[in-house]
């Protein structure tokens, strides 16, 4: 629009800000809170940066090829994990369930193959579909039963967990006993100094393709609008039940392959493990900039998250900080990741 | 206005009742080609009833919709939208974290051409890029800076316009506007008034249904006054003064006939 005299319009924007664009001079701090807006992925990257340099200082051994393949075998799990978390807290939501999901998918892939004789493969794709609806069931009571995702996954973390003991009989199941395509993802591979496990690269190839799925198709668009606002989404002709519960179903989806690494991991299939996934998922989320209230976040931003986590842990052991620190210094970065994503969102032309 | 033109969308006879309630009780509406027809009424006068049939949120008991002559059955928004009826909401229906093109293409986006688009499901963005960029400078919104910006990052009017950009660009026979400047400043209410103005100018007849008298009569052809659930009659901006209007919407003046 050009100005508020009726008549024709003035097509040719001159160079001075006109009709419907009033900008305000910036301040730095405004500038750094429009080019953070802009790009989100900023933030984490350079949180990541800092971390891996003010280490490298502090200890010697934190730069070599060994211990950073070792960061990224303890990253493995949580950035699967924390991937199929960005998904739900995308759409505004959040996912309680996430561990539960992931520990009982590896007993049942490990208890299938060993209690039942069940081959490998055969084992493998009957523990993902079991979690792939582990998370439709989440998405069908967040969808027709119209309950709070927080509600909805505190139910089922209970409800899965204790299925888990049942199936498992509260007993680990030990890698040597299973079928060598369960602990696979365990297995290492070196480049150069850098040894990398399979899981590492199912993991990449994981963000990758969600990367592209979030980005470059109409449902990744549909994913963010409902997060957003789920009201305009479908006014805008959305069927926003059904891409809330594609997301609560490929996140499952996502959490039995988490599962399968999970096994590579630990060399076992153990009952007991896994309630600490909730929360270290949802801080890899939340570092990596993905806002909780829904529509703005990347998956990228979550592997940041993650690495932001592992480094943290390993670059403070090497420090010699005492192990009770650390949780003290993630927690402390998430209350200002959360704080920095509140003041990213009040920004305005 | 003559009474030989067919009307491009018409309504004839619509009921809508909720239990004892009529919301409304066979109304009439025409709405001719390239015309701006306003909707005025007093609350619970039907407005907004008569408004969600025509766009397919409400299914009416009894009467029919003609578009281009022809009758319609909308089952949903969806129904309405396919057969070219855009609806732009008061609420400031657009995802604020998206940017303008993802809002303007939202719901229907474009694949890229060939196995990208057909097996990867790859979204053409610089088509509907172009596309968005286009359409906001076909309809004189040219000062936004960069069509890759976020919704969120404009102010009110903007958004209003985003809105409106995107009903133009999609809705072949007919714009609906439910008070788009009710939840807007002067100025920018100006701006979005001279936005309708030049969708009518393009060819695309608008009906807006508004309670802002001095918007109603600066940008209305004609107004459609409803009142009781039926259509009291239909006056010009020239015929009438906003003071015989608003009598005549309230019941202190008998309405005059129809105009066509």
């Amino acid at each position: 629009m050009a100005d508020d005299t009726p008549g024709p319009v003035a097509t040719a924007a001159g160079p001075q800000p006109h009709g419907f664009d009033e900008r305000r001079a910036d301040t730095p701090l405004q500038r750094m809170q429009h080019v953070l807006h802009a790009r989100p992925i900023l933030g984490p990257l350079a949180v990541l940066l800092l971390a891996i340099i003010a280490f490298s200082l502090v200890s010697g051994r934190f730069l070599t090829a060994a211990n950073l393949g070792l960061v990224m075998q303890q990253v493995t799990v949580i950035a699967v994990l924390a991937l199929g978390q960005t998904l739900v807290i995308l759409t505004a939501g959040i996912d309680l369930s996430v561990g539960a999901i992931a520990v009982f998918s590896s007993i049942i892939m490990a208890n299938l193959a060993t209690d039942l004789g069940v081959p490998g493969v055969p084992a493998l794709l009957l523990g993902i579909v079991c979690g792939t609806a582990m998370g439709a069931f989440n998405g069908f009571l967040v969808t027709r039963i119209a309950l709070p995702p927080f509600i909805v996954t505190l139910g089922t973390l209970s409800i899965f967990f204790s299925l888990n003991s049942v199936v498992s009989k509260s007993e680990t199941v030990r890698g040597t006993d299973m079928p060598s395509i369960l602990t696979w993802t365990g297995t290492t591979f070196p480049i150069g100094d850098f040894r990398i496990t399979y899981g590492s690269i199912i993991m990449l190839l994981l963000f990758a393709f969600f990367y592209y799925a979030l980005g470059y198709t109409a449902w990744g668009r549909h994913v963010y609008a409902t997060g957003d606002d789920i009201e305009a989404a479908r006014l805008a002709g959305i069927r926003t039940s059904r891409v809330l519960f594609s997301v609560y179903l490929v996140a499952g989806l996502v959490y039995a392959v988490g599962a399968w690494v999970l096994i590579g991991r630990l060399a076992s299939a153990s009952p007991n493990v896994g309630i600490e996934y909730n929360l270290n998922s949802i801080t890899a989320v939340v570092l990596g900039g993905t806002s909780l209230f829904g529509g703005r976040g990347l998956v990228l931003g979550t592997l940041v998250g993650a690495l932001i986590v592992g480094v943290f842990q390993n670059g403070l052991q090497l420090a010699g900080v005492d192990v009770v620190w650390q949780g003290f210094a993630i927690g402390l970065l998430v209350l200002v990741a959360v704080s920095i994503d509140q003041w990213i969102r009040k920004v305005r032309a | 206005m003559t009474t030989t033109r067919t009307p491009v969308l018409q309504a004839r006879g619509l009921v809508k009742r909720y239990g004892p309630v009529t919301a409304i009780g066979g109304s009439d509406l025409e709405l001719y080609p390239g015309e701006i027809l306003a909707i005025i009424g007093d609350n619970g006068a039907g407005k907004t009833s008569l408004i969600k049939a025509l766009c397919g949120a409400l299914i009416p008991d009894a009467g029919e919709i003609l578009l281009d002559g022809r009758p319609v059955h909308f089952r949903s928004p969806m129904d309405a939208r396919r057969a070219g009826i855009e609806t732009v909401y008061q609420t400031l229906a657009v995802a604020p974290g998206l940017d303008i093109a993802d809002n303007l293409f939202l719901g229907r986006e474009e694949r890229k051409p060939g196995i990208l688009g057909s097996v990867f499901r790859m979204l053409d963005r610089k088509h509907m890029r172009s596309e968005a960029q286009r359409h906001m400078t076909d309809l004189g919104i040219t000062t936004l800076q960069n069509i890759g910006q976020a919704v969120e990052s404009l102010s009110g009017g903007q958004r209003q316009g985003v809105a409106v950009a995107r009903s133009a660009a999609f809705g072949s026979k007919v714009v609906i506007l439910d008070e788009p400047t009710a939840a807007l400043g002067v100025r920018e209410g100006n701006r979005v008034l001279q936005l309708i103005r030049d969708v009518r100018d393009r060819g695309l007849p608008v009906i807006l249904i508004s309670h802002n008298m001095p918007h109603v009569f600066e940008l209305a052809d004609r107004i459609h006054i409803q009142r009781l659930g039926r259509r009291a009659t239909v006056i010009t901006p020239q015929s009438h003064t906003m003071t015989e209007a608003v009598a005549i919407m309230t019941g202190a003046a008998e309405p005059p006939p129809p105009v066509a």
